[in-house]
C-alpha cells in the first residue's frame, strides 16, 4: 500500500518534472537556437585560456626549476603532469658551474672532517682540484699564494683534525684564491695524512712537546734578535760612517768646485791667485782624500749591509713566526739605510759630474789663456805676462805690431771662431749625443735603483701586511682554539656529571639493597621473637581468660537460671491468665501478665519480641476460650448456611429467599473429616462448614479457622468476627506457647551437666 | 458481631416494610377516599408502592456492603 502510494507520488512527480524539463529545454532551445555561436565562442575561449595557462606553466617550469618545485608542491597532480611533459626534475642541468663548485666544496670540507679515510678525501680532493683548476686562476697563482695560505691551512688542519666543528679559514680576497687555498689545504692535509698517520699523543707528552717547542722558539728568537741587533748596529754605524764620508766628500767636491770657479773667474792680483791656486790644490787634495774615504766607507757599508741581508735571509729561513716582526723591522732599517746611502751616493756623483764639468771648463780656460799667453809672448817676447801695466811704456811699432797682431789674431780668431762654430755644432751634437747617452745611462741607473727601492718598499709593505694579517689570524685561531677548549671542557664536564650520576645511582642502589637485606633480616628476627613472646603471652592469657570465663559463665549460668526460672514463672502466669476465660466472656486482660513477663525478661530480645507480638486486643480485652468459640460457631453455622448463595453479584432479596430455601432443603453431614488437600469442589460453603465443625470438635481451632477462611461472599461476612476472634485466640496461644517453650528451653539450658 | 448484622438488617427490613406498607395503606385509603371515589386501586397502588419501597430499601440495605460509592471510587 505504501509502495503503491510512493509509486503514485513518484509518477506524478516525474510527470510534472518532465513537463517542467520539457518547458525548460524548450526555452533553452529557444535561447540556444538564437545564440548558439555565442556559447560555442565562450567555450572555445575558455578552452584556449586553460590550455594556454597549462602550456605556459609547463614551459616556464622547464626554464625555472624553483617555479617548478613550487608548482609541484602546491598543485596536487602537477608532478605527474610535469613529469610527463618534461621528464623528472633534474638537479644539475640548470645551475652554473660556479654554484656547482660551491655546492661541492663545503660538503667536501665537511666530509673531510667527518671521515678520516684517505681514499674518500683523495677522491674529493681530485674533484675539487679539478674544479678549482677549471674555475679559479691557473696554477701560477697557487704557488704564489701557497706561502700565504700555509698558515691558515695549518690552522684549519689542526682545528678540523681535533673536532667536528667546521672552521672557516680566514676570509680571503677572492673566491678563486679560496678555491686554490682549499685545494692547497686538501693537498697539504693529504700529504700530512700520508706523511704520518694521525695518532693521539698523551697529554703530558703533548704539553712537554709544546713547552719544548716554545722554549726552542724562544731561544732561537732570542739569538736571532741578538744577531739582528748586532748586525743592525754594525750596519747602521757603517752606513752612518759611509754617509758621513760621502757627505764630507760632497762637501769637499763642492768646495773644490766652488774654489775652481772662483779661481777661474776671479781676476785679482797674483798673490791672491796663487793663494787661490794653493787653496784649490788643497781643496783638490782634500776632495780626493774624502772621495777615497767615501768610497772605502761605501764599500765597507755595502759589505756590512750584505752581511745584514744574509743574516735576515737566514733568519727568514728559520720560519719562526714570532721573529717576523723583528726581521721586518731589520729589513726596513736595511732598506732605509740602503736608500739613504744611494741618495748620498747619487748626490756625490752629481757633484762629481758637476765638478768634472767645471774642471773641464777650467782646463779649457787655462788652455786658452796659456795659448793666448804663448801667442802674446811669441809676438812680443819682451812683454811680460802682466801686460796691462805696460800701456805707457810701449812704442808705436810695438803698438802697431801689437795692433796688427791683434788684427791678425782677431782674423785668426774669427776664422777659428767660424771653424770652431761649425766644429762646435758638430761637437755639440756629439756632446749632446754623448750627454744623452750618459743621461740615458744615468736615467736607467736611477730608474733601476728607484724601481729597486720601490720594489723593496713594496716587498716590505707586503711583509708588514703579512705580519699584521698573520697576527690577526693567530688571534682568531687562538680564540677558536679557546672556544674549542671551552667546548671540550663543557663536554667533558657533562660527561663526567652523567657518569657521576650513574655511578652514584648504582652505589645507592647497592647500598639500598644491602640495607634492605639487613633490615628484613632484623625485622624477621624481631618478628620471630615477638611471635614467640606473643604466643606465650596468648597462651597464658587464654588460660587466664578461660579461668575467668569459666567463673563468669558459672555466674552467668546461675543468673540465667534464675532469670529463666522467673521467665517460666511469668509465662506460667500468662498461661494461667489465658485459662481464665469462661464460657461466654473472654479471659481477663493479659496486660498485667504480659507486663510481668516483660519485666522478667528485660535483656532477652527474643522474649521481648515475642512479648510485643501479643496482639493488642488480647492485652486489652483478653481472648475467648476455645469452647466459647466452638459454641459460637455452631450458631454461626446455620446463619452461614442460610446466606450461602449471596455474594457480590447475587445479592437481591429474591436470592436471599432462594438461599434460605436452599439452606432449608440441603442436608449435609454435620461433621466431615477435612481432606489433607482442598480441591475446588471442597470450597463449597456447606462442606467447609462441616469440615470446620469437625475440626472444632476435635480441638483443631487452627484448621477450623483456615477452613472458615475459605468462605466467600456473605457467608464470609457473617463469620468475619468469629474468624477475627479465632485468629486472636490462636495468635495469643501461639505466642504464649512459644514463650513457654522458650522458657522451658532456657530453663533446661541453664541446668548444668553433672 | 458480624453474625448479628444480618439479623439486624432483616429486622430493619421488616420494620421498614411494616411501616411503609402501613403508610402506603393509609395513604391509599386516604387518597382513595378523598380523590378516587373509594376505589380499591389507589389502596393497592400505594400499599404496593409502600411494599415495593420497603423491598427496595431492604435490598439496598442488604446490598450496601457490596456497592461502591462514587466517593470511595474517587478515593480509590
Amino acid at each position: 500500500m505504501l509502495r503503491v502510494c510512493l509509486r503514485g507520488v513518484k509518477a506524478t512527480a516525474q510527470k510534472s518534472s518532465g513537463r517542467i524539463r520539457l518547458t525548460n529545454v524548450h526555452q533553452c532551445r529557444e535561447y540556444t537556437t538564437g545564440e548558439s555561436s555565442g556559447a560555442s565562442r565562450v567555450v572555445t575561449a575558455g578552452l584556449l585560456t586553460v590550455t594556454g595557462g597549462i602550456g605556459g606553466t609547463i614551459i616556464y617550469s622547464k626554464w625555472d626549476h624553483k617555479f617548478r618545485a613550487a608548482v609541484e608542491r602546491n598543485v596536487p597532480y602537477s608532478e605527474w603532469l610535469l613529469g610527463l611533459a618534461l621528464g623528472p626534475a633534474s638537479q644539475d642541468a640548470g645551475l652554473p658551474t660556479r654554484k656547482q663548485m660551491e655546492f661541492i666544496q663545503p660538503p667536501s670540507m665537511m666530509e673531510k672532517q667527518m671521515k678520516t679515510s684517505k681514499a674518500k678525501s683523495e677522491k674529493k680532493l681530485k674533484e675539487t682540484t679539478e674544479h678549482g683548476v677549471q674555475d679559479s686562476d691557473p696554477a701560477s697563482s697557487q704557488p704564489a699564494q701557497n706561502i700565504q695560505a700555509e698558515a691558515s691551512a695549518e690552522a684549519t688542519q689542526i682545528i678540523s683534525a681535533i673536532s667536528e666543528v667546521q672552521s672557516v679559514p680566514a676570509p680571503c680576497d677572492t673566491e678563486p684564491t679560496a678555491a686554490a687555498e682549499t685545494a692547497t689545504v686538501l693537498q697539504d692535509t693529504e700529504s700530512a695524512a700520508t706523511a704520518e698517520p694521525l695518532r693521539e699523543r698523551p697529554a703530558e707528552e703533548v704539553a712537554a712537546r709544546l713547552a719544548q717547542q716554545n722554549q726552542d722558539e724562544k731561544d732561537v728568537i732570542a739569538s736571532l734578535s741578538a744577531r739582528l741587533d748586532d748586525s743592525l748596529a754594525s750596519s747602521a754605524k757603517a752606513t752612518l760612517q759611509a754617509i758621513g764620508a760621502q757627505e764630507a766628500a760632497l762637501q769637499a767636491i763642492t768646495h773644490h768646485t766652488h774654489k775652481l770657479k772662483e779661481a777661474m773667474e776671479a781676476e785679482g792680483p797674483s798673490e791672491e791667485k796663487s793663494t787661490q791656486w794653493k787653496d784649490l790644490e788643497a781643496a783638490l787634495a782634500s776632495r780626493t782624500t774624502s772621495v777615497n774615504d767615501a768610497k772605502t766607507a761605501l764599500v765597507k757599508a755595502n759589505e756590512v749591509l750584505d752581511s745584514l741581508k744574509s743574516v735576515i735571509d737566514k733568519s727568514k729561513g728559520l720560519k719562526i713566526s714570532a721573529a717576523r716582526p723583528l726581521i721586518l723591522a731589520a729589513e726596513e732599517n736595511l732598506h732605509k739605510m740602503v736608500v739613504d746611502l744611494d741618495k748620498v751616493v747619487s748626490k756625490v756623483q752629481s757633484a762629481e759630474s758637476e765638478a768634472k764639468i767645471v774642471a773641464q771648463y777650467s782646463e779649457l780656460v787655462q788652455e786658452a789663456r796659456q795659448q793666448f799667453q804663448r801667442e802674446v809672448s811669441s809676438l812680443t817676447p819682451e812683454i811680460q805676462a802682466n801686460w796691462k801695466g805696460l800701456t805707457g811704456k810701449l812704442s808705436t811699432d810695438d803698438l802697431n805690431a801689437l795692433i796688427a797682431h791683434a788684427h791678425r789674431r782677431i782674423d785668426q780668431l774669427n776664422r777659428e771662431l767660424a771653424e770652431q762654430r761649425v766644429r762646435e755644432q758638430i761637437r755639440m751634437e756629439a756632446a749632446l749625443e754623448q750627454q744623452r747617452a750618459e743621461d740615458q745611462k744615468a736615467l736607467d741607473k736611477a730608474i733601476g735603483t728607484a724601481s729597486q727601492h720601490v720594489k723593496e718598499e713594496a716587498r716590505l709593505e707586503q711583509e708588514r701586511k703579512l705580519v699584521e694579517l698573520r697576527e690577526v689570524i693567530e688571534a682568531e685561531m687562538r680564540t677558536q682554539l679557546r672556544r674549542q677548549a671551552a667546548a671540550h671542557t663543557d663536554h667533558v664536564r657533562d660527561v663526567l656529571k652523567v657518569q657521576e650520576q650513574e655511578l652514584r645511582a648504582e652505589a645507592e642502589q647497592v647500598l639500598s639493597s644491602k640495607l634492605l637485606e639487613q633490615e628484613t633480616r632484623y625485622r624477621q628476627l624481631t618478628q620471630e621473637q615477638l611471635d614467640d613472646f606473643t604466643l606465650d603471652m596468648n597462651a597464658a592469657y587464654a588460660r587466664l581468660k578461660g579461668v575467668e570465663e569459666a567463673i563468669d559463665s558459672h555466674v552467668e549460668a546461675e543468673e540465667a537460671a534464675r532469670k529463666a526460672h522467673q521467665l517460666w514463672l511469668s509465662v506460667e502466669a500468662l498461661t494461667y491468665a489465658l485459662k481464665t476465660a469462661s464460657a461466654e466472656s473472654p479471659s481477663m486482660p493479659l496486660e498485667d501478665a504480659a507486663e510481668a513477663m516483660r519485666a522478667s525478661c528485660v535483656d532477652n530480645d527474643f522474649a521481648l519480641a515475642l512479648a510485643s507480638a501479643l496482639p493488642e486486643e488480647s492485652l486489652k480485652r483478653g481472648v475467648y476460650s476455645e469452647a466459647s468459640l466452638r459454641a459460637r460457631f455452631n450458631s454461626l453455622r446455620s446463619l452461614a448456611r442460610r446466606v450461602a448463595l449471596i455474594d457480590e453479584s447475587h445479592n437481591t432479596l429474591y436470592q436471599y429467599f432462594l438461599s434460605y430455601v436452599q439452606a432449608a432443603l440441603l442436608f449435609e453431614k454435620q461433621q466431615e473429616v477435612p481432606p489433607t488437600q482442598l480441591h475446588s469442589e471442597d470450597l463449597d460453603t456447606f462442606k467447609l462448614l462441616s469440615y470446620a465443625s469437625y475440626c472444632l470438635e476435635h480441638g483443631d481451632l487452627e484448621l477450623a479457622a483456615k477452613l472458615v477462611n475459605q468462605l466467600r461472599g456473605e457467608a464470609r461476612r457473617v463469620v468475619e468476627d468469629w474468624l477475627t476472634e479465632a485468629r486472636l485466640t490462636l495468635e495469643t496461644r501461639q505466642v504464649i506457647s512459644l514463650l513457654s517453650a522458650y522458657a522451658n528451653a532456657v530453663g533446661l539450658g541453664t541446668t548444668q551437666a553433672p | 458481631m458480624s453474625e448479628k448484622e444480618i439479623g439486624k438488617k432483616l429486622d430493619r427490613c421488616l420494620a421498614d416494610g411494616v411501616v411503609k406498607l402501613g403508610t402506603g395503606l393509609g395513604l391509599g385509603i386516604v387518597f382513595s377516599v378523598l380523590f378516587f371515589k373509594r376505589r380499591t386501586w389507589p389502596i393497592t397502588l400505594f400499599s404496593g408502592a409502600g411494599l415495593g419501597m420497603a423491598y427496595a430499601n431492604c435490598q439496598h440495605d442488604l446490598r450496601s456492603h457490596y456497592l461502591l460509592h462514587t466517593s470511595e471510587q474517587q478515593k480509590q
